[in-house]
């Protein structure tokens, strides 16, 4: 299936016209997508560390988990709505960008992978879930989510 | 006092001219000080959120200034080596910089919000550290602290952007705030 005809009507469509034509509109966009991108980091870090028994040591992971998930849920969409606005700016030339498909596909991976894995994990009961699974877990959420980022990043330097 | 002569002399040595023209390190320096938000600003919107009593109103505030203040510190000195290497790449177009400029002045004003939180009502935290919603005072530097680093990485981000740079004709008020004709002006 080729998806090129796709990407060209997102970058034909009135979103992608908007954002294209205008001066600030992608810059504005992209600002809120940093934002967006350390509240969500932030979050993430706060229960990846206490998997690791490296942050807030004194309180149980459900805990902060209950307390970071919110604002993590918040930064993701944030991040996504801001995302489809900067893509369909320019969706064909993420059409033949490799470090833009590295991004999508390890986005899709990391978003299940935070809510059908971490998250459990994160909120079981004190002890049900093993220091090295709990560790493992951490470390595989922090290298999805660092290569969704530096992925995105690196769209802006191909091309 | 101009530092424009300092940052001329900055880009004319070789180390900066081999950054600015680097296939991969400038993008990969860019890309770990992008990343960084999440560790640095990430960690500094948690203790924000407490102190505004938006998040973990049920952990003592102490707390989580200590346990977020190394991932915080570590974020910092990586945010500060990469951002001064991407200056130095690029030194005086960023001098010039409108936004490099603002981005200046928001980190003062963040790093002031945050000596003045540290020794002010901080000192008396055995007093509020518990209370869901901290006093005041702490409420006001949490919010402001939000806002500054928010401005922080809104100029930052700016910077990438040439509406107000040097080279082209620009309003009055433009070339005083970034120093363009008054400084080119004292050039022999």
């Amino acid at each position: 299936m080729d998806l090129l005809p796709l990407f060209q009507s997102f970058e034909g469509s009135g979103l992608g016209q908007a954002v294209r034509e205008s001066v600030w509109a992608f810059a504005a966009i992209e600002s809120i997508h940093l934002l967006a991108l350390a509240m969500m980091g932030g979050a993430a870090l706060l229960v990846d560390l206490r998997l690791l028994n490296l942050g807030m040591t004194e309180r149980t992971t459900a805990e902060l988990a209950d307390e970071a998930s919110p604002y993590f849920t918040l930064g993701l969409i944030v991040l996504m709505i801001s995302g489809a606005g900067l893509f369909a700016s320019e969706a064909v030339k993420c059409y033949y960008s490799t470090p833009f498909w590295v991004k999508i596909g390890t986005l899709v991976v990391a978003t299940i992978f935070a809510y059908a894995v971490r998250n459990p994990v994160a909120r079981a009961a004190e002890g049900r879930v093993g220091g090295g699974t709990r560790a493992l877990v951490a470390l595989a959420s922090i290298a999805l989510w660092f290569v969704v980022a530096a992925a995105g990043r690196w769209i802006g330097f191909s091309g | 006092m101009s530092l424009l002569p300092f940052c001329e002399w900055l880009a004319s040595t070789s180390g900066s001219i081999a950054l600015h023209e680097s296939l991969y390190m400038y993008p990969l320096i860019e890309s770990a000080h992008v990343l960084t938000l999440c560790l640095f600003v990430g960690m500094t919107m948690v203790l924000d959120l407490r102190l505004t009593g938006l998040a973990l109103r049920r952990i003592p505030v102490r707390e989580v200034v200590e346990r977020t203040q190394p991932w915080m510190f570590l974020g910092f000195a990586i945010m500060v080596i990469t951002g001064v290497l991407l200056f130095y790449a690029i030194p005086v177009r960023s001098y010039q910089n409108i936004f490099f400029r603002l981005k200046v002045v928001f980190l003062v004003l963040a790093g002031l919000n945050a000596l003045l939180f540290h020794t002010g009502i901080f000192q008396n935290a055995s007093s509020w550290e518990r209370d869901p919603a901290p006093p005041a005072r702490a409420r006001l530097a949490g919010v402001l602290s939000l806002a500054l680093w928010a401005g922080v990485i809104v100029a930052g981000r700016m910077i990438a952007y040439n509406w107000f740079d040097c080279d082209k004709p620009q309003p009055r008020w433009v070339q005083i705030a970034t120093g363009c004709s008054y400084e080119q002006r004292q050039e022999p």
